[in-house]
């Protein structure tokens, strides 16, 4: 660009370019590029900062429901409506949607059953493939995803042969005295081998 | 890299197409005097790009339109300035605009053979203002609702096709989700799509024609690029740095930027309704049209002139053509300018206008507050401000209360009624200083003392029998101060202020004692006219319920909480309260219970603080 091009229209070319002082014609190049690139990416930057909003810590951790006690359990159900076969819970909380918050929604959901007298088992019933949401088919006695077919044990162990890369995500849980079952809810990065929060 | 570019330019031809846009000849020298056709394509570029970014924020119905906006204002990464870029880039754009037609008008550039790019200039100009007029209602607050309530109105007043336009532009038979689709689709969709290809078009013609250049041998030729793409830029830079002041001098951060007024609400009138401010001499010009007459103003006389302005290129062959065009603008900007100047004047010195702008800044500021402290559910947050005590209390204490009551001497919302008060001034009601005024003065301008401004009541308050007890008993002072205190601190102890602070228990006991036994000194004790209820008796001061004697004297079981004011507010000429007595409407049937309690919060300080403030 520090030089005009060869006109190409077979216009005589204007003859106010030989006196032009190269050095001059460059400074006013340089100029009008920065001037002009400036104008031109000010507005975009602005609008790419609230495009990229999502990736701030601060608008991540405010999306966190509410709703938990001081340790993040959240109260699920009664110990003695359980049995060794698992069934599926939502988790109640206040649920927020960006600017939406809605009381007592649901914002999950596990699996729970019983692996003993007052032992209880709980999975997030995300697999950890995909995302899907898993199925439990008692006849099998198994955990089925009905998305890529990963398939899990009745303890969350993965069947080799599933697409699924690590077992189904087990969560810890407390029952309180008067029998009622906490779930301490999170969900976690799915097609990963490691269980890392998500 | 040259052969790429060589192999590119084969298949493409661009670097044709590039030499034919940057190397467009300027006869007579770059000139500053250029600039604004550049400046409006840079602007336009600007609303595209901002505008594309709020798009993703932006949700548009009517319980999510103002929450996105107010979710990109306060709580995403510099919202609050993409918000402040878009609104004032439209406004500059407006300007610039204006500008560009004046110049063309005084240069000639409408004459042969530019006619038709004038005109393709002229419906430029129409999309503008529709993109000004449809983007006015997308935050869905108050003043966007209400002033395109006014502009739909006046298209529905269109002949023959009025009802269908308006229908049309509506959506539906009422303000809502639909006329947000709507405004959104053409605001974002078809409106820009429109410009995009009429801004071709008129570029094309434009380059076409060439630069109207006043006097070719002012300086020697040069091209577009890089001389006058350097003034174009500068130009831009300085359009840029006057949309930014702008934006700034409204406060930087959230709180800044781009005006965002309370939730749209049907319900609630909002009187500070004005359109934008380029659009102001048209709703001046509105008022000077009576009854059916309005179409006048509102499309007849705006159409002639646009007619006008699109006959300027046949009127300008004429040999005073180009004076009479010069001389009409000029005559139109200056009707303009008075009327807009007009219409800021009036409502300068309308004392309703300004207290509706500034209720309408409070409600705005505290639909955020409440926002940060509640979140917003899913009813949108609109219903914020319907349940707000705060604001809608006094709202409702305006209305319903105001015409006998006042508050710390004013409405409830802070204006002071011209005529005088006919009943208690409830601003501090419950609170001690209001206890201690009834028990020392309840004939005063605070309690009772204003019902004698009603013929109806005349002194029976003034002069009743709490008046008569109290010249005896506290004036006279056989009434102790300490145990005025303590039963100042016993009542005050029945109500629920939030703001009332620590109780004193051993003078709460003390005035519940007093208050059922009285004192050697007085004649008769409160209970003795008053009921009163109370759940530990220890002295057995409330064991002889027989003596209430008084008609009128309230039960003062739970004296000023919220169960015993919302009862009273709604039945005070119940044998509860005052009777036969009562001089006050009763409010059961005229006030729903929400209503009510709405306004017992409000009188009880009992509504939702952001947590920093209480402290």
């Amino acid at each position: 660009m520090s030089q005009p091009p060869i006109p190409e229209t077979g216009r005589p070319e204007p003859d106010v370019f030989s006196p032009i002082e190269p050095r001059r014609g460059f400074m006013t190049q340089l100029t009008a590029v920065v001037v002009g690139g400036l104008v031109g990416i000010f507005p975009a930057a602005v609008g790419l900062a609230t495009f990229l909003n999502p990736l701030r810590k601060s608008a991540k951790q405010r999306q966190m429901p509410e709703g938990s006690d001081t340790e993040g359990y959240y109260r699920v159900t009664t110990l003695e409506s359980l049995s060794a076969i698992p069934q599926a819970f939502k988790i109640i909380a206040d649920r927020k949607d960006a600017w939406n918050t809605f009381p007592k929604d649901a914002i999950g959901a596990v699996f729970l059953s019983r692996s003993g007298s007052s032992e209880v088992r709980a999975f997030n019933v995300t697999c950890p493939h995909a995302g899907c949401a898993v199925d439990y088919k008692a006849a099998k006695g198994a955990y089925h995803c009905p998305c890529h077919n990963s398939s899990f044990a009745a303890d969350g162990k993965r069947d080799p042969k599933s697409p699924s890369a690590r077992d189904l995500d087990s969560l810890p849980v407390k029952i309180d005295v008067n029998g009622a079952v906490w779930v301490k809810y999170q969900d976690f990065k799915t097609g990963d081998k490691e269980k890392k929060p998500a | 890299m040259n052969s790429l570019l060589n192999w590119l330019d084969d298949r493409t031809g661009f670097k044709a197409l590039m030499h034919e846009a940057l190397y467009e000849r300027v006869p007579g020298g770059a000139r500053w005097r250029y600039v604004w056709g550049s400046t409006l394509v840079f602007t336009f570029s600007v609303q595209l790009v901002t505008g594309l970014f709020l798009w993703m924020s932006y949700s548009p119905s009517s319980q999510t339109a103002w929450e996105s906006v107010y979710y990109l204002q306060h709580e995403m990464l510099f919202g609050w300035l993409l918000r402040g870029v878009h609104h004032f880039t439209a406004q500059a754009m407006i300007v610039l605009l204006v500008l560009h037609l004046w110049q063309v008008i005084i240069d000639g550039a409408y004459k042969a053979p530019r006619e038709v790019n004038f005109w393709l200039g002229l419906i430029l100009m129409q999309i503008v203002l529709g993109l000004s007029l449809t983007g006015y209602l997308l935050p869905w607050d108050q003043k966007g609702y209400w002033a395109t309530k006014v502009a739909t109105n006046i298209a529905g007043i269109t002949p023959l096709v009025g009802e269908q336009v308006q229908a049309l532009a509506v959506g539906g038979p009422n303000y809502g989700h639909y006329t947000l689709t709507r405004f959104f689709a053409l605001h974002a969709g078809l409106l820009p799509a429109l410009l995009v290809a009429f801004l071709a078009l008129h570029i094309y013609v434009f380059r076409r024609h060439g630069i109207t250049v006043p006097d070719p041998i002012h300086k020697p030729d040069t091209t577009f690029w890089p001389d006058q793409v350097l003034k174009d830029a500068v130009a831009c830079l300085a359009v840029l740095a006057t949309v930014l002041t702008l934006c700034l001098l409204h406060g930087a951060g959230p709180h800044g930027g781009a005006e965002l007024g309370a939730p749209a609400d049907p319900t609630e009138n909002y009187s500070a309704a004005r359109p934008e401010w380029y659009f102001l001499f048209l709703f001046q010009f509105l008022k000077y049209f009576p009854g059916e007459s309005e179409i006048i103003g509102a499309m007849v006389i705006p159409g002639a002139i646009m007619g006008v302005l699109a006959l300027m290129p046949l009127i300008g062959r004429w040999k005073l053509g180009h004076g009479f065009n010069v001389a009409f603008m000029f005559g139109i900007m200056i009707g303009i300018g008075f009327l807009t100047f007009l219409a800021v004047k009036e409502d300068r010195a309308n004392a309703d206008y300004n207290f509706a702008v500034a209720d309408a800044n409070q409600k705005a500021e505290r639909v955020v507050e409440l926002a940060k402290i509640q979140g917003i559910g899913p009813a949108g947050a609109v219903q914020l401000l319907r349940d707000d005590p705060k604001t809608r209390g006094a709202a409702l204490f305006k209305v319903k209360c105001a015409s006998c009551h006042r508050y710390d001497d004013h409405d409830g919302t802070g204006r002071k009624p011209t005529e005088a008060a006919t009943a208690a001034d409830l601003g501090n009601f419950g609170t001690r200083d209001w206890i201690r005024g009834v028990l020392t003065d309840p004939a005063g301008p605070k309690h009772f003392g204003p019902t004698k401004n009603s013929p109806e009541v005349g002194d029976r308050f003034t002069k009743g029998q709490m008046a008569e007890w109290v010249e005896e008993n506290i004036t006279s002072k056989k009434v102790t101060e300490e145990e005025l205190d303590a039963v100042v601190e016993f009542l005050a102890s029945l109500g629920e202020r939030k703001d009332a602070g620590k109780l004193d228990a051993d003078k709460v006991a003390k005035g519940k004692n007093f208050f059922g036994l009285g004192s050697d000194a007085v004649s008769g004790t409160c209970y003795d006219c008053h009921l009163m209820k109370v759940a530990d008796d220890p002295d057995g001061a409330f064991s002889d319920a027989s003596a209430q004697i008084a008609t009128g004297a309230p039960d003062l079981t739970g004296y000023g909480s919220a169960q015993w004011l919302h009862e009273f507010i709604a039945k005070p000429g119940s044998k509860k309260f005052y009777g036969s007595h009562n001089a006050m409407q009763e409010f059961a049937g005229s006030l729903t219970d929400r209503e009510i309690d709405l306004i017992v919060k409000w009188l009880l300080h009992d509504w939702p603080e952001p947590e920093n403030a209480t402290k």
